[in-house]
């Protein structure tokens, strides 16, 4: 496997600590140094470019330029965005919890970090190898949740309370289907390490190789999204990931048209910047582990390593911003119903669905009988989702209307 | 007394209405993204359904009803422009027709043409806004909005060809216009109105069927056929609780008995009927104007206006089918140049009314969508 990249990364890094060989004392330091400041400065300049990305997107969605005044097409944009952030005046409500409104963006950033630091990068690039690291990104990605209800309760305003509200309701909800979505992913890899998980995804079973061909879709047909369990597994895993991190559709939180900009409401400043730079590399975690979980990681085709995932990563980001171009918002009763009522079952008999379909893949292995495991479970899971959307419906919605033209 | 001995005994548990805490109340408004202007609704809040709703507005009342009866009558007619600002056209037109009812003059037939094509122009306008920022209020963030808005901007160009501004035209006279077409005007306007139905085909396939949409606005907000007419509602709001009641068809004023066009009408009286009959309302507008630029004749734009209006002592009433409803001004004249008492029947007001009805019951955000569904102008509300 062609992974050039990933190695040369790790050499450079062997190669920096070498120096400090002769200083016991000082090698453990930079280690740690090595596995943590560039991920977290490169998430950060990720961030910046993401929103620039973002608002250039949205812009072209919208049939308008975007920036383009700051640098070549207003790639500058970020920089100018945050020294503005920097040097605006931080204010903060007379009456409002003051240290909980200054410790709430640091509580929203640590975890995002800590997060982003369980995903496998690349082969070998990995800052927190734990075996259960699965486990611990949900664990640490949920803490989240009390960061925001900590800035929308400590602001004293009566918007960043109802944004709290909603997003400790919101967040709580989506956890479980994405949890459960996971759950397969897990099951099937038989292992909680992430690079393991990775690893099970890497040749798909059934292509086989020999020919160029089949060596390149084979390493495509590996990843978990096509399978059938997968493929409902992600859609399930990236629309409770939006939720979770409060993107469009679900951004009530901080939805503008009603409650202005939820928890968000009283923070400006750095502390905004840091609030909003916090949920995207909230956001990218979320991605990056949908990545490992479901598209294969740093797999891919050709080379596979570091390349790979981000352009994963950001192909997910992407359509991120364009559903946000596109979809209105949900209402908080229906947004509550979706998770509970039509995402959780789903969910777990997609759990019942990994298993039958690892199953066939085990007994038979050919390629009927793949398309069997694929025909049955998608019957199974479009039999579910109908029953239970015609279940959630409510009567008025099931008609189209038609409208009278009169003289 | 020790805090201690003002506490309730073990096991005892407040109940909500002793702790008093379970209604949120929230200010929304005066400055808030989706208020459409300074307007506030004081909400009663259980959680996130509004079990109260108090309307409040005047923040920008500018006193013009006072105003126009210290001043002569044709000095009032750039004021109607800043009434409902998005839809100059049509308040002009209203008040000139109620002034011309009190004094009767003849409007030259092209005049009478030109008015309704510019009236069905700023209809376009004005729904073009108001769908553009109903389902921004549903949260879809700015795209369908700036669509609509580039649409609204064609129309816009074609407002300040004419009159020479974008939004405060002033352009309707007693008696007629204030100026006729310029060169290659009526062309653009051909134009802009054939490529317009385009826009409304990819407007309903993108939004009309999506799912969010419908689960949002259908069954929100609604009016029945009997509370709607009780509220006194007017335009697209009406009619969209079933009730076939349009000026132009009732009152058949100016011309509006020469066109072929329908009224259309809804079955349920919710948020999605509102957004769809105003749809519907913006092809038949379509269809008017295509037979307004076809027929439009030639000849004079103004009819024999007296130097000095003057009308002499008794009232009149005109009222025309603006866009968002019966848009009427009431004139009692007492045989001076001076308006002895100037009034007007704003369709946004009169519509706001039943904002608390619609809401009560709803979450916070149907009460924006709601809101945003009755298309209000703070301009014509507050006056």
């Amino acid at each position: 496997m062609n992974n050039f990249f990933d190695l040369k990364l790790v050499e450079l890094g062997r190669w920096i600590e070498a120096f400090f060989a002769d200083f016991p004392s000082l090698k453990l330091v930079v280690h740690l140094l090595l596995c943590t400041l560039p991920l977290a400065l490169s998430f950060m300049g990720a961030f910046a470019f993401t929103t620039w990305l973002e608002r250039k997107g949205l812009a072209r969605i919208q049939n308008r330029p975007g920036p383009n005044r700051v640098g070549i097409f207003g790639l500058l944009q970020p920089i100018a965005d945050g020294i503005k952030m920097l040097i605006k005046e931080d204010i903060v409500p007379e009456r409002s919890d003051k240290l909980f409104h200054f410790l709430a963006p640091i509580m929203l950033m640590i975890p995002a970090l800590i997060g982003v630091g369980f995903l496998p990068l690349g082969d070998g690039l990995h800052a927190l190898p734990l075996d259960s690291a699965i486990i611990f990104f949900f664990a640490i990605s949920s803490l989240n949740t009390i960061a925001v209800f900590m800035a929308g309760w400590s602001s004293r305003n009566k918007y960043s309370l109802l944004g709290g509200m909603r997003a400790v309701a919101q967040m709580i909800s989506y956890e479980i289907p994405l949890v459960l979505s996971a759950v397969a992913v897990i099951m099937i890899a038989g292992s909680l390490n992430a690079q393991e998980v990775v690893a099970s995804q890497q040749i798909s079973s059934w292509v086989g190789s020999g020919n160029i061909l089949q060596e390149f879709f084979g390493r495509i047909l590996g990843w978990n999204v096509f399978k059938p369990w997968g493929f409902a597994g992600f859609i399930f895993f990236f629309v409770a990931a939006l939720a979770e991190a409060n993107r469009s559709p679900f951004d009530l939180p901080e939805a503008d048209s009603e409650i202005i900009a939820g928890h968000l409401t009283e923070y400006s400043g750095f502390k905004y910047a840091i609030f909003f730079m916090g949920e995207y590399i909230s956001a990218f975690a979320i991605a990056g582990i949908g990545v490992t979980l479901f598209l294969g990681g740093w797999n891919g085709p050709v080379f596979s390593g570091l390349p790979w995932f981000v352009l994963k990563l950001f192909s997910l980001f992407a359509v991120m911003i364009w559903i946000r171009g596109t979809l209105p918002r949900l209402r908080v009763d229906q947004l509550m119903g979706y998770a509970w009522k039509f995402l959780f079952p789903l969910a777990i008999l997609n759990i019942f669905l990994a298993g039958f379909y690892h199953f066939i893949e085990r007994q038979w292995g050919t390629a009927i009988a793949m398309l069997a495991g694929w025909i049955l479970g998608f019957g199974a899971l479009q039999l579910a989702a109908t029953a239970l959307s015609r279940l959630n419906q409510s009567p008025i919605m099931r008609s189209k209307r038609v409208y009278q033209l009169v003289e | 007394m020790s805090p201690v001995q003002t506490m309730p005994p073990r096991g005892y548990h407040l109940s909500k209405d002793e702790l008093g805490a379970d209604i949120l109340e929230v200010a929304m408004g005066p400055h808030h993204p989706s208020t459409h202007g300074v307007f506030r609704m004081d909400l009663k809040l259980d959680g996130e359904t509004v079990v109260d709703l108090k309307p409040v507005f005047g923040y920008l009342h500018r006193n013009h009803e006072k105003i126009a009866e210290d001043i002569s009558y044709p000095m009032s007619m750039p004021f109607t422009d800043r009434l409902d600002y998005l839809c100059g056209m049509t308040n002009n037109w209203a008040y000139a027709l109620s002034a011309e009812k009190l004094i009767e003059i003849e409007v030259p037939e092209r005049a009478e043409y030109l008015r309704v094509i510019v009236g069905e122009l700023t209809r376009l306008v004005n729904h073009c806004l108001l769908i553009g920022f109903f389902i921004n209020d549903l949260g879809a963030l700015g795209t369908p909005l700036l669509y609509a808005l580039r649409e609204r901007e064609k129309i816009l160009d074609l407002f300040e060809v004419l009159s020479g501004a974008r939004m405060m035209v002033n352009y309707i006279r007693f008696g007629g216009v204030r100026c006729d077409l310029p060169e290659g005007w009526l062309g653009e306007c051909q134009r802009i109105v054939d490529a317009f139905p385009a826009f409304l085909d990819e407007y309903e396939t993108l939004l009309t069927e999506n799912e969010i949409i419908i689960a949002r606005a259908q069954n929100v907000g609604v009016v029945t056929r009997e509370e709607a007419i009780d509220f006194s509602l007017t335009g697209p709001m009406l009619r969209a609780s079933g009730v076939n009641y349009d000026i132009r068809k009732v009152d058949r004023y100016g011309i509006y008995d020469r066109f072929d066009f329908k009224i259309p009408i809804g079955g349920h009286g919710d948020c999605y009927d509102r957004f769809m009959v105003r749809m519907l309302e913006m092809r038949e507008s379509v269809k008017i104007l295509k037979q307004a630029i076809r027929d439009l004749p030639d000849g004079n734009i103004m009819g024999k206006a007296p130097k000095i209006f003057r009308p002499a002592p008794g009232e009149a009433y005109g009222r025309i089918e603006a866009p968002k409803g019966e848009l009427g001004f009431y004139l009692i004249s007492d045989g001076t140049p001076i308006p002895y008492r100037f009034k007007v029947r704003p369709p946004s007001f009169v519509n706001l009314t039943a904002l608390r009805h619609m809401c009560l019951g709803h979450k916070v955000a149907d009460a924006v969508i709601i809101l945003g569904s009755i298309d209000i102008v703070l301009g014509e509300v507050d006056r």
